[in-house]
């Protein structure tokens, strides 16, 4: 039992609040408990899914909250919408509309519903307060550049623009006319016919804007335009290439000029030789991204291999994140890569095949991975592919001490596999498995492990209903759902394995919200239909 | 054999997607498929054991139907009880491309299409030509088809002409494309779908009791029961229920 007082004290001056699973509390315990808060960051559905800051992340959004919050809220500063949906451009322009003191509109990765782009000029023309706006995820077809151009000439603090792909190139300039200090930068679609005028043009605003650290958009790129970014290439941290179409040689060129870059998203394009090169000019590399450019092919159409991330992990001495897709790994390469970078925090790896061997050896890639685990020692995150047996998840039981966030798929052979990862993995707080053959006994045998995570997601494995029952009745601060299109899991036998199951620790009890193909399993041991 | 196994395969594969259908970014593939476990079809093909992950499935004549094409599997494997709900699902995996892509796009769902079919025996060391497994790899619906969109780029400004979805069927020899733009309802296109295959005709159930969905009448059976239900998988991998978003 904490100290009243500090429990007090900590209730009148808390302003931000987070809450990484928004059915585990709800609204009205948050506000009896921090009733002063000024910034919330709500976290919806799974990953496998201030009153003046509100963070929403994989949520369904209606335009009727939107329009809730803006009348609710008459000084509302931030809000970030993160890959959420279920609300289109008529929300945004309420939002648009009401919130005089707006500094911020981020509509990350989210799914909107496209009705018009003249939301955009629902901001009064007395509004200046803009400071960052991210649209990348809007799609209009007809889009409002005049309203555009006037919103950001008028707004003087606006740090952050990301526009969408509606936004041509020719556009870009004047954009940027309005707006030299600029820090972040999105593109739109980044081709034009190649005239000297245009580029020029572009070139020159690019050059006036001295501030300018991060870059992103660049859907379609001719890559006879992208020499006009030179002027800024030098300053950059951020980049984000992970639209552009472009080839190795062109990738090569562009991250040679920039040796401060700390960021980098790019599509497989760039291949084993562009990202040597980037291991030799980017010593403050941190963070890479790797994306298929091809993901459903079935033979490679680029030269990518583990040697990308071999050169990477051994050029960049700060590198701690990877998402890193590829079609072919070694244990060889996967131990020399944790040797070399024992700093990594964030490691991911999809080998696009499931289950594909080392391709050297043809044995699992368990040992691979184990160095991962015994040698970055800080690890928080990982993901696995390629064949695995449950050896793998007896290193990761055995030396992922800091690891919060695990993702597995088509691994392992047995329930010993999940036991090792529940019983050993002490800073795990979510843990997501998709088709393995992982069943009643490890869950079973680790339930109160469940109630010191956040949440386990589990689809295509072995877990029986009557398990979920069980584990409903037994533990009554997990929410247990089964999720089965298939119809009421109890009109099947009691041993059939489940199709899909969130459990997740919850103070507000089950939910009622669910759609038709979700059921909660309580402590009733019967169903709520 | 290996074309006979994917072909009592009957897996439609279904994936996910787009709500929005102005969205340019946004493109994946669209194959059909009767939603049965991809796992089993790659436990399978890889040889492993998967019973236990078998889905309990049960279908008209009360046969239960389990790996793709296995019989060996399927003798041994758990039965259902006969009662089921929404027993198999039909997916729809949405793909809006502009209609100069056509030909580009066919041409490579053809390829694909030819590579299922010629499928595995060539090396034994390589998996099998895979189905596609639902939600893998791991990329978000706006990542998918960059080399696609690539093509179309220079046609898209997103309001031209059609919403064109590409619709593949395990076992058929090509694919199909609709135009989402004709239909006012969801039963317009499932009644269009049906008739678009309708052309691959084949015999009634077959020995196994597996649904032969080639036969038009039996698709459009299908499509109509209630046994059946649309879904698709919106962006994060979650299947959802189509109706609950208006046509619109």
């Amino acid at each position: 039992m904490v100290c009243k007082s500090w429990y007090e004290i900590e209730r009148w001056c808390r302003r931000k609040v987070f809450v990484g699973n928004c059915y585990a509390v709800s609204p009205k315990m948050v506000i009896r408990r921090f009733p002063e808060f000024r910034s919330i960051e709500l976290k919806g559905k799974p990953h496998f899914a201030d009153f003046n800051l509100i963070r929403l992340k994989r949520m369904v959004v209606t335009d009727e909250s939107l329009e809730l919050i803006a009348k609710s809220f008459k000084n509302f500063k931030v809000l970030v919408l993160s890959s959420c949906e279920g609300f289109s451009t008529d929300g945004l322009a309420v939002i648009a509309a009401s919130c005089k003191n707006l500094k911020e509109l981020d509509l990350r990765d989210c799914e909107v519903d496209d009705l018009s782009a003249h939301w955009l000029s629902h901001f009064p023309e007395t509004y200046t307060s803009l400071v960052s706006l991210n649209i990348s995820c809007l799609g209009s077809d007809e889009a409002s550049f005049s309203a555009l151009e006037r919103l950001v000439g008028r707004c003087t603090n606006l740090k952050t623009l990301q526009l969408n792909r509606a936004v041509p190139l020719d556009k870009i300039a004047n954009i940027l006319r309005h707006a030299p200090q600029l820090v972040e930068f999105g593109t739109g679609t980044y081709t034009a016919d190649v005239r000297p005028d245009v580029y020029s043009d572009l070139a020159g605003v690019f050059s006036s804007c001295k501030e300018l650290k991060s870059l992103s958009g660049f859907w379609d790129v001719v890559p006879d335009y992208l020499p006009a970014i030179y002027p800024v290439c030098s300053k950059l941290t951020s980049l984000n290439l992970s639209y552009a179409t472009i080839q190795s040689p062109d990738l090569i060129k562009l991250v040679s000029h920039c040796p401060n870059l700390q960021r980098l998203l790019v599509l497989d394009y760039i291949e084993d030789s562009g990202l040597e090169v980037l291991a030799s000019s980017c010593k403050d590399l941190q963070e890479l991204r790797v994306f298929p450019s091809d993901p459903f092919g079935a033979e490679p159409n680029v030269s990518l291999t583990e040697q990308g991330l071999v050169a990477v992990s051994l050029g960049c001495p700060k590198l701690q994140s990877v998402l890193y897709f590829c079609r072919r790994m070694s244990n060889e390469a996967l131990v020399t890569i944790a040797r070399n970078r024992p700093n990594f925090t964030r490691f991911r790896l999809c080998i696009i095949e499931p289950k594909t061997a080392d391709y050297l050896t043809l044995e699992p890639l368990d040992v691979g991975f184990g160095a991962i685990v015994q040698y970055c020692k800080d690890l928080k995150r990982l993901s696995l592919s390629g064949l695995l047996t449950d050896r793998v998840f007896e290193y990761i039981g055995t030396y992922a001490k800091k690891l919060e966030m695990l993702s597995v798929a088509f691994a392992g052979d047995s329930d010993l596999g999940l036991h090792h990862v529940l019983s050993g993995c002490e800073s795990l707080r979510k843990l997501e498995i998709r088709d393995c053959p992982f069943g009643d006994k490890a869950l079973l045998a680790n339930a109160a492990k469940l109630e010191t995570m956040r949440s386990l997601w589990m689809s295509s494995c072995a877990v029986s209903f009557a398990a979920c029952k069980l584990l409903g009745q037994k533990m009554p601060r997990l929410n247990v759902e089964v999720i089965d299109e298939r119809g009421p899991p109890d009109s099947r036998p009691e041993n059939c394995p489940v199709d899909k199951l969130y459990i997740y620790r919850s103070i507000a009890g089950p939910r009622f919200d669910m759609p038709p193909f979700v059921w909660t399993m309580d402590e009733d041991s019967g169903l709520r239909l | 054999i290996k074309e006979q196994e994917e072909t009592e395969a009957k897996a439609i594969q279904i994936g996910s997607k787009d709500r929005s259908k102005k969205r340019v970014e946004a493109s994946c593939f669209v194959s059909m498929e009767v939603g049965r476990k991809m796992a089993n079809m790659l436990g399978t093909d890889h040889d492993l054991n998967f019973k236990e992950t078998e889905l309990c499935l049960g279908l008209p004549g009360g046969i239960a139907v389990v790996a793709a094409g296995n019989e060996t599997e399927s003798s041994s494997s758990p039965k259902t009880n006969g009662k089921r709900g929404f027993s198999e699902t039909v997916d729809l995996k949405l793909n809006l491309q502009s209609k100069e892509s056509t030909m580009d796009l066919n041409k490579n769902l053809d390829d694909n299409g030819s590579k299922e079919k010629s499928g595995s025996a060539k090396d034994p060391a390589k998996p099998p030509a895979k189905a596609q497994v639902v939600g893998w790899p791991p990329v978000r619906s706006y990542r998918k088809n960059i080399m696609a969109n690539q093509k179309n780029s220079s046609e898209e400004s997103g309001n031209s002409g059609a919403a064109l979805v590409k619709v593949s069927m395990d076992g058929a020899p090509y694919l199909r494309k609709v135009d989402l733009k004709m239909y006012k309802s969801y039963q317009e296109l499932s009644d269009a779908l049906a008739k678009m295959f309708s052309s691959f005709t084949m015999g009634n159930y077959g020995p196994q009791g597996m649904i032969d969905f080639m036969n038009e009448s039996k698709l459009m059976d299908l499509l109509n029961s209630s046994d059946y239900v649309p879904s698709y998988e919106d962006k994060d991998g979650d299947w959802m229920l189509v109706g609950d978003v208006p046509w619109q």
